[in-house]
């Protein structure tokens, strides 16, 4: 109960509806605890990979494409070093908010760890995947975050991403690695960007079935 | 060799001691597309290789849904399973099975592992590293689709096969499943068994339409330099009702059938592989 009352919880009156409904009501909010991350509010990482979990086995049944970005601070050790640690939250928060204004409700967005940030995409076709994340960057860039009165900061973001390969079942420790190997080049290649893995090339399009299929060579055996 | 309830063709069994100096082939047999007689290609193929005087190892790399066990009739007491939860050594799960080679079965229902984890590489890996030495081939039968598991599989093998079938389904897959190798593990040689042929020569016109679409739509993918892909038809098995009968009988055509015209056709396959 105290936890629920910490995290600012408010649940219905106990005698008003019923026991039965107050369980309920204690449980769902239990749930809801449990797979946010207290200080930004977006989901946790426990809750991240779940949703990761689920969304592999979609791509892997209905072959739709799916994005996965992982996200990182630039230089965040120096906003802790010179405004502070609380300002450090701030930011973090801020980074958050500003997350969450640019993707759909389907979308996950998560607090990975530290100042890294994750956001699954679920049917984001190849060919839109930079436009969003490059969204997001600049999402990130134009915010000023208020860390005091009269002081603002501002932060840019590092975006690796990762397409899930089409009905493909693979993995969730697979798929992070080869986002956040995109993550490590765009800090490499100087931070403030967005790099995106190539999509695996495993569908066949419809001129490949065209010329597979087309040429009078094989319809001798028809 | 344990001691198990199938070992019934133990005398069989290939001597699994280590030569000094040689090392297994491994050829991974995959598909795309499952159904288009992967497993029954895989054992008959490697009860032909057996004959030939070959030690063969087939390992069910079919990690979620194996079926080998099926198609040999054999309820392994000991699986690949409990390899990889250290219950028990290694050499205690590779069996003999009928047609005088040995098998490392996954067994069914081995969904944990049907992910690529990095637990299931290392082991895989080691499997494969380990054994190399005792025997001349290693067949590795992997699962339909082109999971993870798959793909890391085949990287492991020297040599990879396709199996396809003339079905529009099966030839759509099997140029994926290239695709696929070709620009992601930058494969030059891939070997190719059409399966179920009605007409002589059918499995040739296959591999041209397939190299055809490979050299119009792969190559220009693949890096500058890049070896271009070549795809080698190693057989064709025709459509024969004896092989649906052995598998319904759950026994090797080889065994049951050797002179079908299928059997024949396994048999020349082979030949092509111990060379």
């Amino acid at each position: 109960m105290q936890l629920l009352q910490l995290s600012g919880r408010t649940l219905p009156d106990r005698l008003e509806v019923g026991q039965v409904a107050w369980m309920q009501a204690v449980i769902d909010a239990l749930c809801e605890l449990s797979s946010r991350d207290p200080l930004t509010g977006l989901a946790n990482r426990r809750h991240f990979e779940l949703a990761l979990a689920s969304e592999i086995d979609r791509v892997a049944r209905a072959g739709e494409p799916a994005l996965v970005l992982m996200i990182d601070i630039d230089h965040f050790k120096q906003v802790n070093d010179t405004h502070g640690h609380s300002a450090g939250d701030l930011v973090l928060k801020g980074v958050a908010q500003a997350l969450q204004e640019c993707v759909r409700p389907m979308d996950t967005v998560a607090r990975f760890g530290g100042e890294e940030f994750a956001l699954i995409l679920p049917n984001c076709p190849p060919s839109f995947g930079l436009t969003v994340a490059e969204r997001v960057r600049l999402k990130v860039q134009d915010r000023a975050v208020s860390i005091s009165p009269g002081q603002q900061v501002h932060v840019t973001i590092s975006i690796g991403g990762a397409f899930a390969p089409q009905w493909v079942r693979s993995s969730a420790p697979l798929w992070i690695e080869r986002a956040d190997q995109q993550l490590y080049r765009a800090k490499a290649e100087g931070r403030n960007r967005a790099c995106l893995e190539q999509p695996t090339v495993s569908l066949v399009t419809a001129e490949e079935k065209g010329l597979l299929f087309g040429t009078s060579k094989f319809q001798e055996f028809e | 060799m344990s001691s198990t309830d199938n070992s019934r063709n133990a005398d069989a069994a290939p001597d699994a001691s280590p030569k000094p100096g040689r090392r297994a082939k491994t050829m991974a047999i995959t598909s795309g597309k499952g159904g288009v007689g992967k497993t029954f290609l895989s054992a008959n193929l490697a009860a032909a290789l057996a004959h030939r005087g070959e030690r063969v190892l087939v390992l069910d790399a079919d990690l979620g849904l194996a079926n080998l066990d099926v198609v040999l009739n054999l309820f392994p007491k000991v699986t690949l399973h409990d390899v990889f939860t250290g219950k028990v050594p290694l050499e205690e799960a590779i069996l003999p099975a009928p047609g005088g080679f040995s098998v490392l079965l996954a067994g069914s229902g081995l969904v944990e592992y049907s992910r690529l984890t990095p637990e299931v590489r290392d082991q895989l890996l080691r499997i494969i590293e380990t054994l190399a030495p005792r025997f001349d081939h290693i067949l590795l039968d992997t699962g339909a689709g082109i999971s993870d598991v798959v793909l890391y599989a085949v990287s492991l093998a020297d040599d990879v096969l396709v199996v396809a079938t003339p079905e529009p389904t099966s030839m759509t897959d099997a140029y994926a499943t290239i695709k696929l190798l070709t620009t992601q593990q930058q494969r030059s040689a891939i070997r190719l068994v059409v399966n179920q042929v009605g007409k002589v020569g059918e499995g040739r016109v296959i591999r041209s339409q397939l190299q055809l679409v490979v050299d119009r739509f792969v190559v220009p993918m693949l890096p500058e330099g890049a070896e271009p892909p070549m795809l080698e038809l190693i057989g064709e098995v025709p459509l024969d009702p004896s092989v649906r009968e052995s598998v319904q009988r759950r026994q090797l055509l080889l065994e049951s059938m050797p002179g079908s015209p299928a059997a024949r056709a396994v048999e020349a396959i082979a030949s092509k592989v111990a060379k």
